[in-house]
């Protein structure tokens, strides 16, 4: 059947209002829809963070990556502990899961820096969120050279390579550092991420604040590497690629270094020791890290202690401080109170670092802070 | 609609000629539902349109026109420039219809005109399989094996055609002595595999539809089959094989995740092909997990908005072309 002439023009014009009008509804921003609760509500909660709460339903949360290793153990060990609340964390990456968390999507959001200046105009009118951090994790320098073991670097010199400026392993500054270590005349291929992560964020901010005279390249979840720099996807994708081009170097979440087998560099630290990453270096770091009163800091180069290992980073669980119900508030302390309390324990075979004693103190009482 | 219907002698009766209140409510509510679901299609892509420019503005508001395309991507200090993103997608895009265009008349030639009928049904079922492996496994394959494989043999051809004029330029290495494997020509010739199928089977439809009366022709003329071939099949096929490379040209342009995996992801410009690049779907694909709620997040929308016109208007004109030769073959069949 075909329509003629006048008929097309009227359904078609049907259609662009149709969608126009459509359009129209479903534009408005987070703030005018319904602050509906992510879960569902039931009998009172009681106010304590203890594990036994007669609080139940289900917590919906996303964000960063680094975090998903420990979340997923956390979800399933909480399980034994509560059986009443079920947790959803979704690993989308952090910015996503602060998105979600402005829309009242998720209840709390997995993030690997605190919310950016551009972006505080996005949090709902009125709202607090409150910040807590749930581990620290060193960064290594995985590097692939046969025959060099204990290979020594300072923060200008790791600048110096990810900016491209030194391009031979035999260079003479990476040889001053190395005493005694005869070093090949391999080129130096630098490995980092393709896609956007906090770990890359982090890294740069260490080197922002560990050379600041040296890094040009700011500090981001995207960084402008040199266009000799060899991208892969993930830490995985980054380990892949120094496993297999001799002469390579990069940025490599510990978990995933030692899962690969990679070597990492000794970094110098602020009191000019040269130390290997590990958790217990990680956590000593951050333990000098200066807290803010919402409970964010920058555990990168943070600390003078001579074990301390300065490539460290850390990921917060953002929450509103106002919940819509008290099941919810309920919940969420439990959950979160969890992650602070025995859920710590989970670190360790993990390859992550739990939270220093005092920071961890300061964001148990945090926790009084949810209110529903 | 008038209440008395005339009767009118060119339509036979009971033929659909709108919605009279005449016609079985069976008719009528079938009509209905065929049209609402057209319509659904339409409303769908302008509510993708529309949305997705609304949350791009920012981007245009913080950038302007000359921001958007400029060549610097550089999230760190607030840079959001697309160019390279767009020349990241043309460059692989055209490096695999470059390649798939040429295999693709081959095996369509293979399976019209040499190879015996019988064995034809194979050879389409193993092309066919082709399109059927997912996109990650390209993606992971490229990545894992053909990247490091394909950085030696780059090297040597780099080093051989260094300093030679326009070679050079193009298959030389970047600075001296940089090649690598993530790179453009990697991505678009993973590109050509994955768009071959498609392209192949479009283009043995229309050689296919060339009359057996003209092939014969040239035959009786005293024609070798090569003579043939070029001067009745590409005639009359040439056409409509244009529009099937067009096709595979628009699915290029889009494909992401395995085309995320092995180009690179280093938003350059230059000649060289074998130095890692960046398309427009790889950096959605590979940022907009971290991205930061603002102009960030609205660049890479706006990346959407602009892949997703480019990409409606190559399909469209490859329809219009490959419609066109549809029409033109029926005329002289």
């Amino acid at each position: 059947m075909q329509l003629r002439g006048s008929k097309q023009a009227a359904v078609a014009g049907g259609a662009v209002i149709a969608a126009l009008a459509l359009a129209a509804c479903s534009s408005s921003s987070s703030s005018s829809s319904s602050s509906a609760p992510a879960s569902t509500s039931s009998a009172p909660a009681s106010s304590s963070a203890t594990a036994s709460t007669s609080a139940s339903g289900t917590i919906n949360a996303a964000g960063s990556s680094f975090q998903n290793t420990f979340q997923q153990a956390a979800i399933s060990a909480f399980k034994s502990v509560n059986s009443n609340i079920t947790v959803n964390y979704d690993s989308v990456g952090s910015g996503t899961g602060r998105s979600d968390l402005y829309s009242n999507t998720v209840l709390f959001a997995g993030s690997d820096s605190p919310i950016p200046a551009s972006e505080m105009s996005k949090v709902p009118a009125g709202k607090t969120v409150l910040y807590f951090p749930v581990f620290i994790g060193p960064i290594t320098m995985a590097y692939n050279l046969p025959g060099v073991t204990n290979l020594k670097l300072t923060p200008t010199l790791i600048a110096e390579i990810f900016q491209g400026e030194i391009t031979s392993w035999n260079n003479s500054a990476i040889a001053a550092v190395n005493p005694g270590v005869s070093l090949p005349s391999t080129a130096i291929t630098v490995a980092v991420r393709s896609d956007s992560s906090g770990t890359t964020q982090n890294f740069s901010l260490y080197l922002t604040k560990a050379a600041p005279s040296v890094w040009k390249l700011g500090s981001a979840s995207t960084i402008k590497w040199p266009s000799t720099a060899h991208a892969g996807a993930q830490n995985t994708g980054v380990a892949s690629i120094i496993k297999s081009t001799p002469g390579a170097i990069g940025y490599v979440d510990y978990t995933d270094a030692k899962a690969s087998n990679l070597s990492a560099a000794l970094v110098q630290n602020k009191a000019g020791d040269f130390v290997a990453p590990s958790p217990s270096g990680a956590s000593t770091d951050a333990a000098s890290a200066t807290i803010a009163s919402d409970l964010t800091f920058a555990a990168a180069d943070a600390s003078s202690a001579p074990t301390a290992y300065p490539i460290s980073y850390q990921s917060w669980d953002l929450v509103y401080s106002v919940q819509p119900n008290a099941n919810d508030a309920a919940m969420l302390k439990a959950y979160i109170g969890y992650l602070l309390g025995a859920g710590q324990q989970l670190l360790p075979s993990l390859y992550y670092a739990p939270l220093p004693s005092s920071l961890d103190q300061k964001a148990v009482a945090q926790l009084n802070q949810i209110t529903g | 609609m008038s209440a008395t219907v005339q009767a009118d002698p060119a339509t036979p009766a009971g033929s659909a000629s709108g919605l009279s209140p005449r016609r079985p409510l069976g008719d009528r509510v079938f009509q209905v539902l065929a049209l609402a679901s057209g319509l659904l299609v339409l409303v769908i892509l302008v509510l993708i349109a529309i949305t997705m420019s609304q949350q791009s503005t920012a981007w245009f508001s913080s950038e302007g026109w000359s921001g958007i395309f400029s060549i610097d991507w550089d999230p760190a200090h607030n840079k959001f420039g697309a160019l390279a993103f767009v020349y990241g997608t043309v460059v692989t895009s055209v490096i695999a219809i470059v390649i798939a265009y040429p295999v693709s008349m081959g095996v369509g030639l293979l399976l019209t005109e040499v190879v015996p009928r019988r064995w034809s049904q194979p050879i389409v079922y193993v092309i066919d399989l082709l399109a059927v492996v997912p996109s990650v496994v390209w993606g992971l394959w490229g990545f894992l094996i053909l990247n490091p494989w394909l950085q030696t043999i780059y090297a040597h051809i780099a080093s051989a055609v260094n300093g030679i004029w326009i070679l050079g330029n193009l298959f030389g290495p970047l600075n001296g002595n940089y090649v690598s494997g993530e790179s453009f020509f990697t991505a678009g010739l993973v590109l050509a595999i994955m768009i071959t199928p498609i392209v192949t089977s479009l283009s043995r439809e229309v050689m296919a539809t060339v009359p057996a009366a003209d092939k014969e022709g040239a035959y009786a003329l005293g024609a070798t089959r090569w003579e043939m071939i070029r001067g009745v099949v590409w005639p009359h096929s040439q056409v409509g094989i244009v529009g099937a490379t067009l096709l595979g040209l628009g699915r290029a342009m889009g494909e992401t995740i395995a085309v995320a995996l092995v180009v690179g992801a280093s938003p350059t410009i230059a000649s060289h092909l074998f130095i890692p690049g960046y398309t427009m779907p790889s950096v959605i694909a590979l940022q907009f997990g971290e991205a930061t709620v603002g102009v960030f997040r609205a660049a890479l929308i706006g990346m959407g908005v602009l892949l997703f016109v480019l990409t409606i208007i190559v399909n469209l004109s490859a329809r219009a072309i490959v419609g066109r030769n549809a029409r033109r073959m029926r005329g002289t069949a």
